[in-house]
């Protein structure tokens, strides 16, 4: 299968779409997932609840709210034009936000599983090795954290390339700029007798999916490293 | 005065009580499980902070509350051995061995190495090791962070029999060759009465 410039336009955005989402995503999902699985505060619950809201409202309803924050007039969206000159309306950068908004629960859920599984006695005894919390964290917390970090970047990166109700709401379907895979798919669904583009354009994104997959998978075997083989 | 200890410490409705003034150089705590013998330790390691009391180890003042000292774990040099070794399962032998390594350990490297008979070992991950293996580690690896003392949390109970008499001699010949303050916890009296200096029973 040979691509057009258009669907290599097409494959392109999607991935630097998903790829800028998850990057985004990352931090802020490890520092959540963190906060939930370790911390004790009153409205932790609401975070909670707050975190979850993408995977159970209608995408529709995020892309909406979306809109409202950060469109021209929203109090994120306004301030960004105000201060920064930056608006994500009809831009990529939106599909990217919106993206990973909705990768957000995914990633949370995964990342802050693999801490809660954390055995909190190592990096007791580790802090009696002379280790300060911060060494603590980065030399035993995160590479225990680590296969749930990897699982969460798939999860969140195979959201983000499917994602589709929350982006075309928020940032709607601009070829070149925010028409991803599913938008592009859902456009020539619209038109009569495109069905060859649609084949290819599904064609396309099952196999990158795929891709992510056994990418994730082999990612996750190096990471596990040789802990779990038998040396002898 | 290896330990002296005075703390007054409150978990649920239980209270943990313990007065120690020796200079003994392995003091063992002797109880039947569950009478709260591992938070003493975790106590003295800085991984409990007590209600009350005042801590010293080795003459150094790692808590006080009166006077409002409470030393962090990382700044305690408290050399931990627990109850089931606690290997960092990410790390080979050799990393495990090292994690703590700075300061100046009362046995260089490849003296710990020798005399815990571990040397074989250092490419292996913790999780293909025996019982008894994993704690000859925990040991090496407490003893090249550079502790002021000791603390061992029943060492020898997760251990089967034949490899206890294995790691009571290594015991043995640390509270000889090291000159260390040790703090030992055991419910089991013949133990206890082999290796201590001074018993406290709780």
């Amino acid at each position: 299968m040979i691509l057009s410039s258009e669907e290599w336009g097409i494959v392109l955005l999607s991935l630097r779409v998903s790829l800028v989402a998850v990057g985004l995503m990352l931090p802020v999902a490890f520092a959540l997932a963190w906060l939930l699985a370790r911390a004790r505060f009153p409205g932790k619950l609401l975070i909670d609840a707050l975190v979850h809201l993408p995977l159970v409202v209608p995408p529709v309803v995020t892309g909406w709210l979306l809109l409202l924050l950060f469109g021209a007039n929203g109090p994120i969206g306004g301030l960004l034009e105000r201060t920064l000159g930056i608006s994500l309306m009809f831009r990529w950068t939106g599909a990217a936000l919106a993206a990973a908004i909705m990768a957000m629960p995914l990633m949370v859920r995964a990342m802050r599983l693999s801490i809660e599984g954390i055995d909190h006695r190592l990096e007791l005894a580790a802090r009696t090795l002379g280790a300060g919390r911060w060494r603590v964290f980065l030399t035993i917390s995160l590479p225990l954290a680590l296969p749930g970090l990897l699982a969460g970047l798939v999860l969140g990166f195979a959201r983000s390339i499917g994602e589709f109700g929350a982006t075309i709401t928020f940032v709607s379907d601009v070829p070149g700029e925010t028409r991803t895979l599913p938008i592009a798919i859902y456009s020539a669904l619209q038109m009569p007798g495109a069905e060859t583009a649609v084949t290819r354009l599904a064609i396309l994104s099952v196999i990158l999916s795929l891709a992510a997959l056994v990418a994730s998978e082999m990612l996750a075997r190096r990471a596990a490293g040789g802990r779990t083989n038998h040396v002898l | 005065m290896s330990f002296d200890i005075d703390l007054d410490h409150r978990i649920g409705d239980r209270r943990i009580m313990l007065q120690c003034r020796s200079d003994a150089g392995l003091v063992a705590l002797y109880a039947p499980s569950g009478a709260g013998k591992t938070s003493i330790l975790n106590m003295v390691a800085g991984i409990i902070t007590p209600d009350q009391g005042r801590i010293a180890v080795a003459g150094e003042t790692l808590f006080d509350s009166e006077a409002g000292i409470d030393l962090p774990p990382e700044r305690r040099r408290a050399g931990y051995i627990f109850q089931d070794g606690r290997l960092f399962p990410h790390m080979r032998v050799r990393a495990n061995l090292l994690y703590g390594h700075h300061g100046e350990p009362p046995m260089p490297f490849e003296s710990v190495l020798g005399f815990l008979g571990i040397g074989h070992l250092l490419d292996r991950w913790p999780a293909t090791l025996s019982g008894g293996e994993a704690q000859r580690v925990a040991i090496g690896r407490a003893l090249l962070s550079g502790p002021n003392f000791l603390l061992m949390d029943e060492p020898l109970s997760s251990l089967d029999p034949s490899r206890r008499e294995d790691i009571l001699s290594v015991i043995e010949r640390m509270k000889h060759d090291l000159a260390m303050p040790i703090l030992y916890v055991s419910h089991d009296r013949a133990e206890v009465e082999r290796l201590a200096d001074r018993i406290i029973p709780l």
